[in-house]
């Protein structure tokens, strides 16, 4: 579950007041609104790498408000993935585990299943420079999900794609979320893309959020 | 319709090739002017010269205290310039515009100058202390600590522009993945600015190599002892042994072209492939 409450959050001149919506635990929600709305700054906010003024965050019943972004246990996938360039799509696969000091074999098994769920098992080897944009976001996809986080954010992940690559991920998306049962918040500006994936859709303009369905 | 409609479409039958010429008579001015340096050196000097010098022990000290102080300097430099510039590059906090500007100062103060500021620091009481130690001044360690007052502020200035050049975003991920800022720091900023450290190294090895005027003052000109080769060649001129300079000097460039390439072919095979 992901309960944002009286946020407010300044960047410049920019601000957004007194922010509450909850998404309940499982569901796919989708937040919506114009470019320079402050999706992406709520979505920092929600990962802990923007500093907020005032409210609180909760994720699975737990206020992670004063938490660093590294316990809150978030996967993250922001607009432009900024995957890792000196790294392979393994070792972006196996990144958390490695810093959660997990063992060969469990990390192995991991990126197999992350591959295998994910159709990227042929590019493991590859560096991000040589990836489609379409093999770029599962890629940063399965980064994300590498550590099995309850909650996963993202960023407007399909805006580069073209429409038949979108079309696989809007499967894909739908596949992850069924079975990894993660709780999803997904910003982009396309209605098409909302009623395509969402459960609930949350409209944000004038720094207000709204429920639309 | 009118078909002279102005403004419609751009011109399309311009050659660039006025513009390429321009760049090249330009720029090729100082291009020229190295390579005319370099070939009246090496036309005013023969082979035998070379040889000769080589078979000289004070030079052979010379070659040899030139290559390992600017090695040591060059690995220092690095040593500093990485957190400087990382902070820099990263970080706001109280007094950065003052760091900034201090950074700056050995780079614009004549190096005569930094040479002198380094000798009234070694007399002072906390310099005399340290030298009560390890004798500093006018021994092999004031050449090194002169080479890298200066040399250390453009490694600097490189490393920052390197971080900058590098996505936070990435960083940002990483934290979220459980990274601190140290491990992000470590695996994911430090391997990306490889290419970087190695400039910055570089920059700062040549840099030392041609310094003089601090280790002048600081180190004095002891044949044998604190003599790096731009010392050879001033003693060389003072001595009224312009061959002997010449010489010097082409070595010299030999040196640093050999360090330089080795360390160009190097990076190059290590830079990752497409690397922003």
């Amino acid at each position: 579950m992901i309960r944002v409450r009286d946020l407010t959050i300044r960047v410049g001149s920019f601000a957004l007041e007194g922010v509450s919506f909850t998404v309940a635990a499982g569901r796919y929600a989708v937040l919506m609104g114009k470019t320079g709305s402050g999706k992406s700054t709520l979505l920092e906010a929600i990962t802990g790498l923007r500093p907020i003024e005032a409210g609180s965050v909760e994720l699975l019943g737990r206020d992670v408000t004063r938490l660093k972004p590294a316990d809150r246990g978030v996967g993250y996938v922001p607009q432009d993935l900024a995957l890792f360039p000196t790294m392979t799509v393994r070792e972006h696969l196996a990144f958390a585990q490695a810093i959660r000091g997990w063992d060969r074999t469990p990390t192995e098994q991991r990126v197999a299943e992350l591959a295998d769920l994910l159709g990227i098992d042929h590019l493991l080897d590859r560096q991000p420079q040589g990836l489609s944009g379409g093999e770029a976001q599962r890629t940063a996809l399965g980064r994300a999900l590498s550590f099995r986080p309850r909650v996963l954010l993202l960023d407007e992940p399909l805006s580069a794609l073209d429409e038949e690559t979108r079309e696989g991920m809007y499967d894909l998306l739908r596949t992850v979320h069924r079975e990894t049962g993660v709780t999803v918040l997904h910003v982009t500006h396309s209605l098409t893309e909302a009623k395509k994936l969402g459960d609930c859709i949350f409209r944000l303009a004038d720094g207000k959020i709204g429920e639309m369905a | 319709m009118s078909s002279r409609r102005r403004g419609t479409t751009p011109s399309t039958g311009r050659s660039d090739v006025p513009f390429l010429v321009a760049l090249g008579v330009m720029g090729g001015f100082y291009v020229l002017l190295i390579v005319g340096m370099l070939v009246a050196d090496v036309l005013s000097t023969t082979p035998g010269h070379l040889w000769a010098l080589l078979k000289n022990r004070d030079i052979r000290y010379s070659i040899k205290l030139s290559l390992i102080s600017c090695t040591i300097t060059a690995i220092l430099s690095v040593w500093v310039a990485v957190p400087l510039g990382y902070l820099l590059s990263r970080y706001q906090f109280r007094g950065k515009a003052l760091l900034d500007v201090l950074l700056d100062i050995p780079i614009v103060l004549p190096p005569l100058v930094i040479g002198l500021c380094l000798l009234i620091l070694f007399s002072t009481p906390p310099g005399r202390g340290v030298q009560q130690f390890v004798q500093v001044t006018y021994a092999i360690p004031s050449v090194i600590i002169a080479q890298f007052a200066v040399a250390a502020a453009f490694a600097v200035r490189t490393m920052r522009v390197a971080f900058d050049q590098i996505s936070p975003r990435q960083e940002q991920v990483a934290l979220t993945l459980g990274c601190s800022r140290s491990q992000a720091f470590w695996r994911v900023v430090l391997p990306q600015a490889r290419q970087g450290v190695l400039t910055a190294g570089t920059v700062a090895w040549a840099r030392a190599m041609g310094e003089f005027g601090p280790v002048l003052v600081f180190s004095g000109t002891t044949r044998g002892y604190t003599e790096v080769l731009p010392t050879t060649v001033f003693l060389e001129l003072s001595t009224y042994s312009l061959e002997g300079a010449v010489a010097v000097s082409v070595l010299m460039v030999i040196v640093a072209l050999v360090v330089l390439l080795i360390v160009r072919v190097y990076g190059m095979g290590s830079a990752p492939v497409g690397g922003r």
